[in-house]
């Protein structure tokens, strides 16, 4: 994000964190730690750590591959391995991954796991991903099925059968790999300091709604979501990051700047958009730079709301952990309907101020690419501010089109601006 | 003259068009887009304001009273061809010294005949040009390269069976030649050239309207033009050295023009070379919402030309046979290979030509209506433009598919300067840029030849 010499205390500290998980993973089986992979929409990361067990995230393995040039090769492996062109990337990533060593992104092996745990949020995708690598490490899978909030909530039934299978399936098989009961104090505690690190993400995500917004709600919240999205909930490492995040993040906004980019910081905010989809994490400063260099902010955005909608007031709660895990699973925003997701857009649209709001469609997705003109329509006319189509991929390095996207960025830009003018004009 | 330029670089062609103050069209040019982007720029800039000259000396012309004005007018419809008579020659002598300055230089490997060959065919060339201009109906094509390659090709197929000299021995320096050629910068004296066109044609007619004549050439000659403000876009436009607040996007230049041309426009269907482009303007044309096609060039123009090249036929004839066809054929792929393959096995199974390009025809406005639907669908009026636009077939399928999924007998609009959309655009917010106190110009440097040589020379040495 910024040179090294200009690193916030924030990043540095971030850095640590998960070069030390890597290396708590790297020699998990030596130092007797079982291993659970696992997924970051409705993960159960408190559960896992009172446990005592260490979490694998696959998705964030393949988009650390995609940003350091790795996935390529590694789809390609998949691809050998007989795994369709048109199978999302993530998987093809992580199976390549797999198959070619295993290598972390700090460069160190990652361990197999004891454990693979499904949670079902939406993405029918995971379920064939955790057979594939069922098949390929042999060991146990535990599934947790959270049904699909189709009427926008969540009733007493959804949450009863979400607790339910934690209590008679989740739990007994972390038992069971662990040879430990679970320490019902323990899950508590995780569970009151996860809300703290919350409470100050929602304060870095909230600082985006001054002009100019002090931060990038999009490409730079994909490196603030990093620790709350992966092993990091629940422990007082990930309450020290985003207390310091969000001193920092205020601080810029007391002094009146605009957000960091590659380039360093921004200079006058012209746009305000709102994102929906990941964005490409091949060309990922790139793909940034297309917008920084427009001076182009992004102040909200769905995709770093995946791992969790805190800004929408859930926060995990000690008082009764296994009910508020069910929430947060099915509160999850791949869990979410169609209108459920133009609503939360709606919203982001109003509260931001945006310009603009602007969809980044993923070739190899199907479950959320489905259906994103409709919302694209649909949030026009509700709010009469023009939305913006683009696509590419998650970790494909070849569904990348430079040209093309930077092409349509710019010409939606220019259709803002112009529209701008002829309004100011009139 | 004060003109505002816009200029449209295209994948296959970069076109100009030059506004008055008052936003009014005064010249319009059209080139190969060539690779060297620039050179094309340049070249287009310098065919509109040709085209802004003439306009004028055709007015000039027009005005001129007494006697001896009818034989001046009947010279304002040949002025033209002359001038375009004379900068073709002026080519060709370019390319001449390119030509024998390559065969020289491969003068030990090659035949000792090889020069003289190459002479006989450029004097031939040189001397046919004028009939090339001055009689024939109507040129194919104004470019140097489909004309000069044309005449090269032709006569040394006819200089290869006389001298015994192969083929490829006689056309490899003219492949050469003609891509330094069309990518050098040559700066052109109107005035002179001019002249030399107002001389060649003037020798027939009486001394009176030879002076009158060479009187309005010499004062529209020295006329200046001054370009105020300038805007560029299209395919090549993030490769160009555009200043960043001189380029449009493309989308708001073909929605801009389009609109302008046809102010009730409210969807604009742009076909280009390898583009297709879906927008949607509002009633003062500000664009509102678009879709264009994504990695794939399936349905473009390109694509046409592909199966024009695979039917032997010239790209403007593939519409008018297709328009014949009674029974067209169902044909499901876009992609362009797929459609060859397809195309080479119906015609093996027998089927016709005509409904053949028919199927193919639709298969493409198919696609253009997927994007058409992703951008808010079609609303009133509805203008069609780009290169494809002129191929009447793509038109009446069009009329066909909107009848059907929209509402039927809406107002289709097609300029025949369609392919001047998107430069149009372009002037038109050089127009406003320069209104609004910030206007750019167009500064373009000349290629180095030289160093583009010594870039080779150390990849062959590499290769080596």
């Amino acid at each position: 994000m910024t040179t090294s010499a200009s690193k916030d205390a924030s990043q540095v500290r971030q850095k640590k964190m998960i070069g030390d998980h890597f290396d708590r993973l790297a020699t998990a089986k030596e130092d007797g730690r079982k291993v659970v992979y696992t997924f970051v929409p409705g993960n159960l990361t408190e559960l896992i750590n009172a446990f005592g067990m260490l979490p694998v995230l696959p998705e964030i393995n393949a988009l650390q591959s995609g940003m350091r040039g790795r996935s390529g090769g590694y789809i390609g492996e998949a691809e050998r391995a007989g795994h369709s062109e048109d199978v999302c990337s993530y998987v093809k990533c992580d199976v390549g991954m797999l198959r070619s060593g295993n290598i972390g992104p700090t460069g160190k092996p990652l361990p197999k796991p004891d454990l693979l745990l499904l949670s079902y949020t939406g993405c029918f995708t995971f379920m064939k991903w955790f057979e594939i690598l069922q098949q390929e490490y042999r060991c146990p899978v535990v599934m947790l099925h959270v049904p699909y909030q189709a009427e926008g909530r969540i009733t007493e039934e959804m949450r009863d059968y979400v607790v339910e299978q934690l209590t008679s399936e989740v739990i007994p098989a972390m038992a069971r790999v662990t040879g430990k009961q679970l320490d019902p104090a323990a899950l508590e505690e995780k569970m009151a300091v996860s809300a703290r690190a919350e409470d100050a993400l929602v304060r870095v995500w909230e600082s985006a709604r001054r002009r100019p917004s002090p931060i990038d709600g999009y490409f730079g919240g994909v490196y603030y979501i990093g620790p709350i999205f992966s092993a990091f909930r629940g422990t007082t490492d990930a309450v020290l990051y985003y207390e310091e995040l969000a001193a920092e993040v205020e601080e810029r906004a007391r002094r009146g700047e605009g957000p960091l980019t590659p380039d360093g910081p921004m200079g006058p905010e012209r746009y305000r958009l709102v994102v929906e989809g990941p964005p490409n994490w091949t060309n990922f400063n790139e793909f940034w730079r297309m917008f920084s260099r427009e001076r182009a902010v992004v102040v909200a955005s769905t995709y770093t709301r995946v791992g969790g909608l805190y800004d929408l007031g859930f926060r995990h709660s000690a008082a009764d952990p296994l009910r508020s895990l069910a929430d947060y699973c099915l509160g999850c925003y791949t869990n979410r309907s169609l209108p459920s997701r133009v609503d939360l857009l709606e919203k982001y649209i109003r509260d931001y101020q945006a310009d603009g709001f602007l969809i980044n469609s993923v070739k190899s997705c199907n479950s959320f690419s489905a259906g994103q003109l409709l919302m694209l329509r649909e949030l026009e006319k509700r709010t009469g501010v023009p939305g913006g189509f683009i696509e590419s991929d998650l970790v494909d390095p070849r569904y990348f089109g430079r040209a093309n996207v930077e092409n349509r960025l710019q010409s939606y830009l220019q259709m803002l601006e112009s529209r701008r003018s002829a309004r100011d004009v009139s | 003259m004060r003109v505002f330029v816009g200029i449209d670089l295209g994948s296959t062609t970069t076109k100009a068009v030059l506004l008055d103050g008052e936003g009014q069209i005064v010249g319009r040019g059209i080139t190969n887009s060539r690779s060297n982007y620039e050179v094309a720029c340049a070249v287009a800039r310098d065919e509109a304001l040709t085209s802004a000259r003439f306009n004028l000396l055709a007015r000039a012309i027009r005005e001129i009273q007494g006697p001896a004005a009818d034989a001046v007018h009947v010279f304002e419809s040949r002025l033209l061809r002359a001038f375009r008579l004379e900068l073709y020659l002026d080519e060709l002598s370019a390319l001449r010294t390119r030509i024998l300055e390559l065969a020289a230089g491969a003068a030990a490997r090659s035949p000792a005949s090889l020069p003289g060959a190459l002479r006989e065919i450029l004097d031939e060339m040189e001397k046919a040009a004028p009939a090339l201009f001055l009689q024939a109906e109507e040129r194919r094509s104004d470019f140097f390269r489909d004309l000069a390659g044309a005449a090269f090709l032709t006569a040394a197929e006819r200089m290869s069976g006389a001298r015994g000299i192969r083929f490829e021995e006689l056309v490899w320096p003219f492949d050469r030649a003609i891509l330094d050629i069309e990518t050098e910068l040559r700066p052109m004296d109107f005035q002179q050239v001019l002249s030399r066109a107002a001389q060649r044609i003037g020798g027939e007619a009486s001394a009176d309207s030879r002076a009158k004549l060479s009187a309005v050439v010499a004062q529209m000659g020295r006329e200046p033009v001054d370009e105020v403000s300038f805007v560029g876009t299209g395919y090549g436009r993030q490769t160009l050295p555009f200043p960043k607040a001189a380029v449009r996007s493309e989308i708001l230049c073909h929605g801009r023009g389009a609109h302008r041309l046809f102010p009730g426009t409210r969807t604009v269907l742009d076909i280009g070379g390898q583009d297709t482009k879906a927008i949607q303007v509002d009633e003062r044309g500000v664009v509102t919402s678009f879709q264009m096609n994504d990695r794939c060039a399936a349905g473009c123009g390109r694509y046409l030309g592909y199966i024009a090249d695979e039917l032997n036929l010239g790209l403007h004839e593939l519409g008018p046979l297709a328009l014949k066809s009674s029974n067209p054929a169902r044909i499901n792929s876009t992609c362009t290979v797929f459609a060859g393959a397809e195309l080479r096995e119906r015609l093996g199974l027998g089927e016709d030509r005509e409904d053949i390009l028919a199927g193919l025809h639709r298969a493409i406005m198919l696609r253009a209506m997927s994007l058409l639907a992703r951008s808010g669908g079609v609303s009133e009026e509805f203008t069609f433009t780009g290169g494809v636009c002129k191929n009447p077939m793509a038109c009446r399928v069009l009329r066909e598919l909107v009848d059907e999924n929209y509402a039927p007998g809406m107002t289709i609009n097609i300029h025949p300067d369609s392919i001047f959309m998107g430069a149009l655009g372009a002037a038109l917010f050089a127009l406003e840029d320069a209104r609004a106190g910030h206007p750019q110009l167009l500064a373009i440097s000349a290629p180095n030849r030289e160093a583009k040589t010594e870039r080779e020379s150390l990849a062959c040495e590499e290769c080596a």
